[in-house]
């Protein structure tokens, strides 16, 4: 018999049953939920008259539609406020843990759920929200569902669904310096297009993968659904079980050997097959940015905007104010938007500082800072980060997906370029008329410092 | 839910490729807790210039096409899981959308709204966006349970779950097929070896 892969061992240790000429039931260990995507799933359960299965398997956090300033006081926005209140009523009333604004756990979903301790591997979790993919890092199946698949799991704890086919993207060799984790799936997906994963599970596999943090894996694990795969996986390791150990929800004593020493079973077999293959060599990987309005849409800071015959080429430039061919070194950029479930642990604020320490934030531009949870809000103090920023000029915000998304008042105003580390940069995502270029940290934090997007590598030597 | 079994109707022709669900309806219109309503919305930031007036460019402000099959084009539905982008395209009154290719999420918060998702090849669908533009009263039939779409560009078959396709025909929904199998998932949780 081949092999398994890591995917493959997950999900079947998950199978309850299997719908003749069917998808199968799979069971769900964690459920996490927000403002925004559960309302209508607990309205569901209500009109049927049947109860939250296994409340004890969900953890609820307020992040989507919270303000990132003065959240001790009342949320203004009527709607906004009568989400966030249906969200602490439905949890009150079905028993579900709820980290809300102002609690020392809130924040943005997948950001908590790691630093907790909730995310482990081997384990299945969903959310409301495609980035759910983020958990992937941990070795964990973990997908973004929509909100009748959200009243499913509170009705029974499971879900039905095809096995999705098994895609390995494998990333070997030595990284430049200042390339970093969202740098290599930003390439990725330029390379491989927004629509290369899409029927897949992936696993991201090398060693540039094995040398990354967790924050790292999961930067690029919360990518995977901008190439259309519902989740990546990176195997587990000692990185994984160092990552995990200590932390609130962890497994303890006896449990903690038990749990690692099936962890340990879970990589993929030597022998194991892969539906599909991608095979990347990290010299080739440099600082990205994109230009157009797809995360597909991404060129090497020191490249150019493709030029070729292409509708959808010529809509989006259109869009973003670019022409074909053009280089975006010495664009005039007003927005930097640090934040998002892809760049807001502490090890992108300690990136960012780094560079930024000593120097000032260019005058016209706009610098927010958005930690992903109170508790990188709380290490930036304890580490002296807030200060480096602050000192520099930067507006350092309170926790929540703020302008990912902009959902909130943390919008881009139209006709504006904002160089954003969230992962998409659709058509007015941060705002109407919102023209969003995304990038790492380190691009993010250079380009608020000069006021223009400059070649990083040039001042890295 | 609506059981869906055929219809024969007019389209409206979308064809933008990589259409997200940001687009379908942007992320400030989800604050509702209810489902209602989202089909007003449906495509506002194409549907609406920046003054509030009517994009008389945009397909959905043209009076001459109408109808409830959305013909969009190739990865459509990409991006967010929000399946208020369902309820949005329901709630305008699309029961069918025909594209070459679907985001994963998308479809099955299609297909659990009622939506049914017809996947074509490219040539069909280029064929099919460039009559139907020519033409707006040009009528395509969708047939489910013969899992077909026609038109005069040709007809072709669609796949779909099996499951699925019982569950669109009969309106069935999958909370009830999981209510009946709580016996099988409480032995599950009994029985695995590794707890969580």
């Amino acid at each position: 018999m081949a092999g398994k892969t890591l995917f493959d061992k997950v999900w079947d240790d998950h199978i309850v049953d299997t719908v003749a000429n069917g998808p199968q039931i799979l069971y769900i260990d964690k459920h996490l939920i927000h403002e925004v995507t559960s309302p209508q799933a607990f309205a569901e359960l209500e009109e049927r008259g049947i109860p939250v299965a296994r409340p004890d398997q969900i953890v609820a956090t307020a992040d989507h539609n919270t303000p990132t300033v003065d959240q001790h006081l009342p949320i203004q926005d009527t709607l906004s406020r009568n989400q966030l209140k249906k969200l602490t009523e439905n949890c009150e009333k079905h028993g579900i843990t709820l980290y809300g604004l102002g609690h020392e756990y809130n924040g943005i979903v997948h950001v908590i759920a790691p630093e907790l301790g909730v995310t482990q591997p081997g384990m299945t979790m969903v959310c409301g929200d495609s980035h759910t993919s983020t958990h992937g890092a941990f070795g964990t199946i973990a997908f973004g569902i929509g909100t009748s698949q959200v009243a499913q799991v509170f009705a029974s704890q499971c879900l039905l669904l095809t096995k999705p086919k098994k895609l390995r993207v494998s990333v070997n060799g030595e990284l430049k310096k200042g390339v970093l984790p969202k740098d290599v799936i930003l390439y990725i997906i330029s390379q491989i297009g927004t629509n290369a994963g899409t029927g897949y599970f992936c696993e991201y596999a090398g060693n540039v993968f094995e040398d990354m943090s967790m924050e790292g894996r999961m930067t690029v694990c919360n990518m995977s659904i901008e190439m259309g795969a519902r989740g990546g996986m990176i195997a587990p390791d000692e990185t994984t079980f160092s990552y995990i150990e200590g932390r609130k929800f962890a497994p303890k004593a006896a449990e903690w050997d038990q749990k690692v020493a099936y962890w340990k079973t879970l990589p993929t077999d030597a022998d194991a097959k892969f539906d599909k293959e991608y095979h990347f060599d990290a010299a080739d990987i440099a600082p990205m940015v994109t230009y157009g309005t797809n995360p597909g849409m991404g060129i090497k800071v020191s490249g150019r905007i493709p030029d070729k015959e292409d509708e959808n080429l010529e809509k989006s430039l259109e869009y973003m104010g670019f022409q074909k061919g053009e280089s975006l070194i010495g664009k005039t950029i007003n927005y930097v938007f640090i934040g998002s479930c892809t760049n807001s642990r502490i090890e992108d604020f300690r990136i960012a500082a780094n560079y930024v320490k000593g120097k000032q934030k260019a005058a016209h531009v706009n610098a927010w800072l958005v930690p992903g949870s109170q508790q990188v809000a709380k290490q930036l103090v304890e580490e002296g980060l807030d200060h480096v920023f602050i000192e520099a000029g930067f507006a350092l915000r309170q926790p929540g997906c703020s302008a990912c998304l902009a959902m909130n008042d943390d919008k881009i105003p139209r006709g504006e370029y904002c160089v954003s580390t969230s992962n998409r940069n659709f058509e007015g995502r941060q705002g109407q008329g919102a023209r969003t270029i995304l990038a790492s940290p380190l691009m993010a934090a250079a380009t608020a410092v000069e006021g223009k997007i400059i070649d990083i590598t040039k001042s890295l030597n | 839910m609506e059981k869906f079994t055929k219809l024969t109707e007019t389209a409206v022709p979308l064809p933008v490729e990589n259409i997200d669900t940001d687009q379908i309806i942007p992320a400030r219109f989800l604050k509702a807790t209810d489902k209602k309503g989202f089909g007003d919305n449906v495509f506002r930031d194409w549907r609406f210039n920046k003054d509030g007036s009517k994009n008389a460019d945009f397909v959905l402000n043209n009076d001459a096409y109408s109808g409830p099959i959305l013909v969009a084009g190739d990865n459509f539905g990409c991006g967010s899981s929000r399946e208020h982008a369902a309820w949005a395209l329901a709630g305008y009154g699309f029961k069918v959308v025909v594209s070459s290719f679907f985001a994963d999420i998308f479809k099955g918060n299609a297909l659990n709204n009622g939506i049914l998702p017809v996947m074509v090849t490219s040539d069909y669908l280029k064929s099919l966006l460039k009559t139907i533009k020519e033409n707006p009263k040009t009528k395509v039939t969708i047939d489910l349970e013969e899992q077909v779409i026609d038109s005069e560009v040709g007809q072709q078959s669609f796949d779909i779950d099996p499951y699925k396709k019982v569950c669109m025909i009969n309106g069935y929904d999958d909370i009830d097929y999981l209510l009946s199998k709580k016996e099988t998932i409480e032995t599950f949780e009994k029985e695995r070896k590794i707890a969580v």
